[in-house]
């Protein structure tokens, strides 16, 4: 067990207090878990508008033309057909192909990036930048100082629209732009974890408490914990660094391919064209259990009478009213077959699906589909 | 947190409330609030037998899977079937609606293990 001494407080932790938040460590930070409860939190975001501290991961700010730096040859994605203002999520990868974070590349200009990271790996991907960047690349960790706080669901845009104008309802899925607020040029984007419309905050830390009140005082909006943050990006079937998706699994492994560009080169990729070309050994499924019951973490998963894998992430979901997760397995599960999962004399009846869980997401709401 | 005074408790948090030879039991308002919204019950089966101190039921929350202990030894009379599809009854009346099940008692002298209420308040104010 950690010493509480050691874990890192964001700039809000004496409102979390005030709020009669439950805090835990999670990835070296003492952050909010709770606050009203889980599955309130977590139904307030899908009908309102929900407000996360998410200070506590990593941004570093890189200088990079991309005809001199090699920045593109450390992410899975491309960034030369990348339009300015635009986000785009990816990968940074190991020789063997592991998955050293997920993270957000923003394009701020031509030669300006800003990288979002998760926030126990930021060192470690520091260190990798740092590494493998060329001299004609700048890098800037901006953790200590940028805060960043999520406002995601259906109300999110009206809500900020009243905060920061009206432009605030021309950023599109995926892009982010500028804006006055509280006296500072802050950027924010219409992305977030959640399968909500909303939008991710960059503030600096100094100000991140005056913000952070100012959205909490619109009645549309609750503060929610990491622990609803769990169980919303579970019913969207998004990977959790740490849980779903590490140093040791493969984005094809993880069945997020999507986020690869196999046109250009980067670290790991020779490693992913062999994988590509012999066929993965395990592969990421979904599942839904057939009652209330949660699937959990390392759980197994019986198929056949077979052990085929174990459960990564699983819970309650609060929307669909019964368990959902996601693990891996070593053979071919097709969407409704059944499974078991099971845990000394826990044994669960669930069927293989597709993913995202939850489908009435507003995250897409507005653009053309 | 409330703490009845008309009940005996445990200290893995479960409450019986004692009437002639049965029992009813139930988790504390404390254990519901330290787990959090409950989510699951696998209630205990009616005509089985438990012991006490001994696994009985399983509670589950969105965090976690809790075992819950048989406060006193005997047989199952009845289980709250309510549960099954409304188990944040138990977040809502741990004492009272959220009751988990009945036990036939076959030792009653056991209950001199079990803390009143001024104990397991202070029992509880240790843990906090």
């Amino acid at each position: 067990m950690l010493d509480p001494q050691e874990l890192k407080n964001t700039p809000l932790f004496t409102s979390h207090k005030e709020l009669g938040a439950k805090l835990a460590p999670f990835g070296g930070w003492l952050m909010p878990i709770q606050y009203s409860g889980i599955i309130e939190e977590h139904s307030w975001v899908r009908k309102s508008a929900g407000l996360f501290d998410i200070c506590h991961m990593g941004e570093f700010m890189v200088q990079a033309d991309l005809s001199k730096s090699n920045l593109g040859n450390l992410v899975t994605i491309n960034l030369e057909s990348m339009p300015q203002r635009a986000c785009r999520y990816g990968f940074m990868l190991n020789e063997q192909g592991g998955i050293i974070d997920d993270l957000l590349v923003y394009r701020i200009s031509n030669a300006e990036w800003m990288i979002v990271v998760n926030a126990a790996t930021t060192n470690g991907d520091l260190a990798h930048l740092q590494k493998h960047l060329n001299k004609a690349t700048g890098l800037e960790n901006v953790s200590q100082s940028l805060g960043k706080l999520d406002l995601q669901g259906p109300q999110a845009q009206e809500v900020l629209a009243d905060l920061a104008g009206p432009k605030v309802k021309d950023l599109r899925y995926y892009n982010f732009d500028y804006f006055n607020l509280l006296g500072e040029k802050i950027v924010i984007s219409r992305t977030g974890y959640t399968g909500e419309l909303g939008y991710e905050l960059y503030m600096p830390n100094n100000k991140i408490p005056e913000l952070w009140e100012k959205l909490l005082s619109d009645g549309r909006v609750k503060p929610i914990g990491l622990g609803a943050r769990d169980t919303l990006r579970l019913e969207m079937g998004y990977s959790l660094y740490g849980q779903d998706i590490d140093k040791n699994t493969t984005p094809l492994e993880a069945g997020l391919n999507y986020f690869i560009d196999w046109d250009k080169d980067f670290i790991g990729k020779p490693a992913l064209l062999k994988q590509k070309q012999e066929g993965a050994s395990r592969r990421m499924i979904y599942f839904i259990a057939d009652s209330r019951r949660s699937p959990r973490h390392n759980y197994r998963i019986i198929y056949q009478d077979q052990d085929a894998g174990s459960v990564t992430s699983g819970s309650f979901s609060p929307s669909l009213g019964f368990g959902i997760g996601m693990g891996y397995v070593n053979c071919q599960i097709l969407p409704g077959e059944q499974i078991v999962l099971r845990e000394n004399s826990i044994s669960i009846n669930a069927k293989v699906t597709g993913k995202p869980f939850y489908k009435n997401g507003s995250a897409k709401s507005g653009e053309i589909k | 947190m409330t703490v009845p005074d008309n009940l005996l408790y445990t200290k893995d948090h479960e409450w019986a409330r004692i009437d002639g030879d049965k029992a009813t039991m139930g988790i504390t308002d404390f254990a519901q609030h330290s787990l959090g919204d409950i989510t699951f019950i696998d209630l205990p089966k009616p005509g089985a037998k438990v012991k006490q101190s001994e696994w009985c039921a399983t509670v589950e929350s969105v965090k976690a899977a809790s075992d819950i202990y048989a406060p006193l030894s005997g047989e199952i009379l009845k289980a709250n079937t309510q549960l099954t599809d409304h188990p944040e009854l138990v977040n809502k009346s741990a004492y009272e609606a959220g009751w988990l099940a009945v036990i036939k008692i076959s030792a009653l002298e056991e209950k001199n293990k079990l803390m009143n209420s001024i104990q397991y308040k202070e029992y509880i104010q240790g843990l906090s």
